[in-house]
């Protein structure tokens, strides 16, 4: 479903994302795991089409299509979610019409019938409920106000709505209490299927015992530079990730005295 | 009469010259104060940039355009003949639901007018009529400006206006629904200038909304140079509307001026779309103790616009309250101007004052100058006053993109929601729907240029790459 082939990303003359390649099949669940500033959002930023990120090589195919040559909002509509690990906040656009205005085109751009407002109320309060979200939040402005728990309810109140293929969430359970996990663990294993497929960025091996992945990435100095099942994410935990915090390859060790 | 023996000199250079035998229904004190203000004008001339409050905006255009004021009576039949091509109350559109009254090129027009209910004593008149039955009710109003105009359009009111609309509410009297005036430039004849005058008085404990709108038909270019007073007595509730949607050709000037008594409260809405060069001018003064006043301005400036909001707010008097929201939305080579100026006088103890202007700037060309201003010369007041320039915050695009919101709709989205904190002050009902309407109108074609990727898009499309300090502004993203 998706592959990633020796991509390297850069933003202004700082190369973040280093010849990182991954391939994510449909059904499966994706861990990618490492330490700050590693480039883990600047991989979700890049698959999502976001600007100041430059792509100076290699190719991302979504569905054998070139995903780094569609828009963002063409991405969206062919099925590629991300959850921000900071959700942006929009004064003055309550949160029910912007997920309405969201879910129409989507479903325009997909060739289905838009949602009347009536209808829709009923589709949202269904999704708010699974994730447990406060109703006051869906007349408020975007998560204007919001906790970081809330926030991140919204995203996966999102997700459900918009019914992706392909979710990308970055740290979504950082900084979430055991609850809150306990609905990001739901919403993403309620959206699994042998169709659709999730990334989950991710800190702690925390969300991972309610979510157990297909297969645990390590990204470090802007590349894979260890990749294996479930029991690695576990390792990951208990060693942490010395070692890996180097621009070293995967294969060779750094050379000794190189100074990095 | 020949219509030449009652035009005023077309060109400030040659002086301003009344006619001769003045206006013949004229009142003594009208007169003098006339001949007053005419003199006020050839001795200090027009503003210009050298004026202070004035720096930005250029009124030479309009003094290209005669001060004509083609009548003596004030009072013609707007659907008799005058304008055979155009069909005014179409124009109007729907109206509030309430009492309204329309003034076309400056003078009452009855016959496209609605007149409802009032409460007894009150009394809703051309300002032509009252003039003539009720002048000792207007006299105090044409003398505000005894020590000195603060500009000549205010004295070119004093001087030329001889019609508009007087509302008058005696103690108590409250008037539930909107009273509307709409204020219609009618193009097809020579250009010219049209002075409509409004005056409220609201009498101790009376309660109305005001709503003024002021419509244009694409055309020749026009000059409004409306002026209102606004007497709001102590304990009275007064809501006052601008709706400036004038065509694209015309000059609008207008003035709001609010005396405030004690406890009474006044609230100034703005919506600015319309005409090449606007200024709205809103001066309030509060000589009453515990008064309260709120303005909230939206102005959205398109290519070839020029809109400037110049604010002064007095406070007089000790324990006033004052609150003010202005917003800006410029596009293309618009210009924005924000003057707002805050005074505290000696004894305005306990003051609280507050002020905030914030701009979204559109496209690379457009331009925004805000100057808030504060002077305080009284101890123990809570004053603040702020100001932002900014662009779309290309985050927030990105995330209404990223959820397949398509680019124009994302940016369309972000406008509306900058300026719904000013539509939100808009009363509940009809005039919210129908300012909503407007700006929707008015976003639309900003956005559709966007889409078709001239000014706006290929702007917009940098934004998340640039920084957002924009010429003569201070930086930061527009919330
Ligand atoms: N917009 C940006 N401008 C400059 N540097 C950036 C930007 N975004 C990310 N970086 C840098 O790229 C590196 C990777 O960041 P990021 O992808 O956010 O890491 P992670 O999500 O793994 O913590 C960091 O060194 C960060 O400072
Ligand atoms: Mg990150």
């Amino acid at each position: 479903m998706l592959l990633i082939d020796d991509l390297h990303a850069s933003i202004g003359d700082t190369e973040i994302l280093s010849g990182l390649s991954l391939e994510v099949a449909a059904g499966e669940v994706h861990a990618v795991m490492g330490p700050n500033g590693s480039g883990k959002s600047t991989l979700a930023h890049v698959l999502a089409g976001r600007d100041p990120y430059q792509v100076t090589a290699g190719r991302v195919l979504y569905d054998g299509a070139d995903l780094l040559a569609m828009t963002p909002e063409e991405r969206a509509a062919a099925g590629v979610f991300l959850g921000f690990q900071h959700p942006v906040e929009i004064p003055g656009v309550a949160n029910m019409y912007f997920l309405r205005t969201a879910l129409n085109a989507l479903r325009r751009a997909r060739g289905l019938d838009e949602v009347g407002p009536v209808e829709f109320l009923a589709i949202a309060e269904e999704k708010r409920r699974l994730v447990e979200m406060d109703r006051m939040l869906m007349d408020r402005p975007v998560n204007d106000g919001f906790s970081g728990g809330e926030k991140k309810r919204n995203e996966i109140l999102q997700m459900l709505l918009f019914e992706p293929r392909l979710a990308i969430l970055d740290e979504t359970d950082s900084g979430l209490d055991i609850d809150a996990l306990r609905v990001v663990a739901a919403g993403v294993s309620s959206l699994r299927s042998p169709d659709t497929a999730a990334i989950l960025i991710t800190h702690h091996q925390r969300l991972l015992d309610h979510l157990v992945p297909d297969r645990v990435h390590v990204l470090a100095g802007g590349r894979i530079v260890r990749s294996g099942g479930p029991e690695l994410a576990a390792e990951l935990e208990a060693h942490g990730y010395a070692g890996f915090d180097t621009r070293c390859s995967r294969e060779l060790p750094a050379p000794i005295g190189s100074g990095r | 009469m020949t219509l030449a023996a009652r035009t005023v000199s077309a060109h400030p250079s040659e002086g301003l010259q009344l006619p001769l035998a003045g206006w013949p229904s004229d009142p003594d004190w009208l007169a003098v104060a006339r001949r007053g203000a005419a003199a006020w004008v050839t001795a200090n001339g027009f503003p210009s940039a050298k004026h202070e409050d004035w720096r930005y905006t250029r009124i030479d255009p309009a003094l290209a355009i005669p001060f004509a004021t083609d009548t003596d009576t004030g009072r013609r039949t707007a659907t008799g003949g005058s304008w055979p091509d155009v069909s005014l109350r179409d124009l109007l559109g729907p109206g509030l639901g309430g009492i309204r009254l329309v003034v076309v090129d400056g003078h009452f027009a009855p016959e496209l007018s609605d007149h409802g209910y009032l409460p007894s004593g009150a009394r809703l008149d051309s300002l032509h009529d009252a003039l003539a039955v009720a002048p000792h009710r207007l006299e105090p109003l044409w003398s505000w400006h005894s020590n000195g105009y603060p500009h000549a359009l205010r004295a070119l009111s004093d001087a030329l206006a001889t019609d508009g609309i007087l509302i008058d509410l005696p103690t108590e009297a409250v008037v539930d629904d909107p009273i509307e005036i709409v204020l219609l430039t009618v193009p097809g004849r020579a250009p010219h200038w049209s002075h409509p005058r409004i005056v409220v008085l609201a009498g101790a404990g009376s309660k109305a909304t005001v709503v003024e709108t002021h419509l244009g038909v694409p055309g020749q270019p026009s000059v409004t140079n409306a002026l209102t007073q606004v007497v709001v007595d102590d304990g009275a509730q007064v809501a006052h509307y601008v709706i400036q949607d004038e065509n694209l050709d015309s000059f609008h000037f207008s003035s709001l001026d609010a005396h405030l008594g004690h406890s009474s409260r006044f609230s100034s809405r703005l919506l600015a779309v319309g005409g090449r060069i606007g200024r709205h001018e809103v001066h309030t003064v509060l000589h009453g103790e515990n008064a309260e006043v709120e303005l909230h301005g939206l102005f959205l400036t398109g290519s070839g616009q020029h809109h400037d909001n110049a604010i002064l707010v007095d406070h007089a008097a000790l324990g006033c309250r004052s609150h003010q929201i202005y917003k800006g939305v410029i596009d293309g080579d618009g210009h924005g101007v924000f003057n707002g100026h805050i005074v505290v006088r000696p004894g305005a103890v306990g003051t609280d004052a507050h002020q905030t202007n914030k701009n979204l700037l559109l496209s690379d060309r457009a331009e925004v100058d805000t100057r808030p201003r504060l002077e305080i010369f009284a101890d123990d007041v809570a004053c603040t006053h702020g100001a932002a320039v900014g662009q779309l915050d290309p985050d927030a695009l990105f995330y209404l993109r990223s959820r397949g919101v398509p680019h124009q709709e994302a940016r369309a989205l972000l406008v509306s929601g900058f300026v719904q904190e000013v539509l939100d002050c808009f009363a509940d009902g009809p005039i919210r729907q129908y300012a909503e309407r407007l700006v929707a109108a008015h976003l639309e074609p900003i956005m559709s240029a966007g889409r078709r990727g001239t000014d706006s898009a290929s702007d917009s499309d940098s934004d998340s790459a640039r920084d957002v300090s924009a010429s003569r502004s201070r930086g930061g993203t527009a919330k």
